[in-house]
């Protein structure tokens, strides 16, 4: 399946992209995350285990235990930092 | 309904969306707003200006949910949150907070409510230049503890 991907802020400078469409067989956020972590040293660097990251599916807070949809939109990103 | 939440790279003027938000509305005797401003310090360093980057939509959605539990804790009336972004200045507006009530307690705690919601689960990231060059800000644990106070675990910093 597709599943939309975007990148926020450090993120998305150190991945040098704001996001990406990807076929994938995840079928969680955990299993994407896998699969992006092996895709550059730059997506290892930024989304390893360890560092803060945070997560939304379709546009709502997730943790690595969330399911994905054909045509999800998924998003990677630092702790927020508005207000 | 009338608009509240909007996501802009213009400023606001406090005095027009207290008149919005208040309208006609005779039931209204209390309005507490915050707004919250650039500062040219942060971190033990001098700041020259901040750029605000954001996720157009869930940045909308996410504090549109906000206000909706706002409204389901507190006894309000109306509530309104305009959120900036782009490159901003020290002394420029960032963010305003407005509420509404009969009461000042409910509008006051609304508002502190909503701003605590706001620094921990709204998808924004700034990006500050000092001299030393560019950083983008980090989390602060505080931020986290103050939403907890409401019941909320914010998992943010």
């Amino acid at each position: 399946m597709k599943v939309s991907i975007k990148y926020f802020a450090s993120i998305r400078e150190a991945i040098g992209q704001g996001g990406e469409l990807r076929e994938t067989s995840a079928s969680t956020l955990a299993a994407l995350r896998d699969e992006l972590l092996a895709a550059s040293p730059a997506h290892a660097a930024s989304l390893a285990r360890g560092k803060a990251v945070r997560m939304a599916v379709n546009q709502v807070m997730s943790d690595e235990s969330a399911h994905l949809r054909e045509g999800c939109e998924v998003a990677f990103f630092p702790p927020v930092t508005g207000g | 309904m009338t608009t509240r939440v909007t996501i802009q790279t213009r400023d606001f003027n406090l005095a027009e969306e207290i008149d919005a938000l208040r309208k006609d509305d005779r039931r209204v005797g209390a309005v507490c707003t915050f707004t919250g401003t650039v500062r040219d310090r942060n971190d033990g360093a001098s700041v020259s200006s901040m750029e605000l980057e954001h996720y157009p939509g869930m940045t909308e959605k996410a504090i549109e949910a906000m206000i909706d539990q706002a409204f389901a804790r507190f006894d309000i009336f109306a509530a309104r949150v305009i959120h900036r972004v782009g490159l901003l200045l020290p002394l420029d507006q960032v963010v305003m907070v407005a509420v509404t009530s009969a009461h000042r307690g409910e509008s006051f705690r609304a508002c502190e409510f909503l701003m605590d919601y706001l620094k921990t689960q709204a998808p924004f990231w700034k990006k500050e230049q000092t001299p030393d060059g560019a950083r983008w800000v980090d989390a602060r644990v505080g931020d986290d503890a103050a939403l907890s106070r409401w019941g909320i675990d914010a998992g943010n910093a």
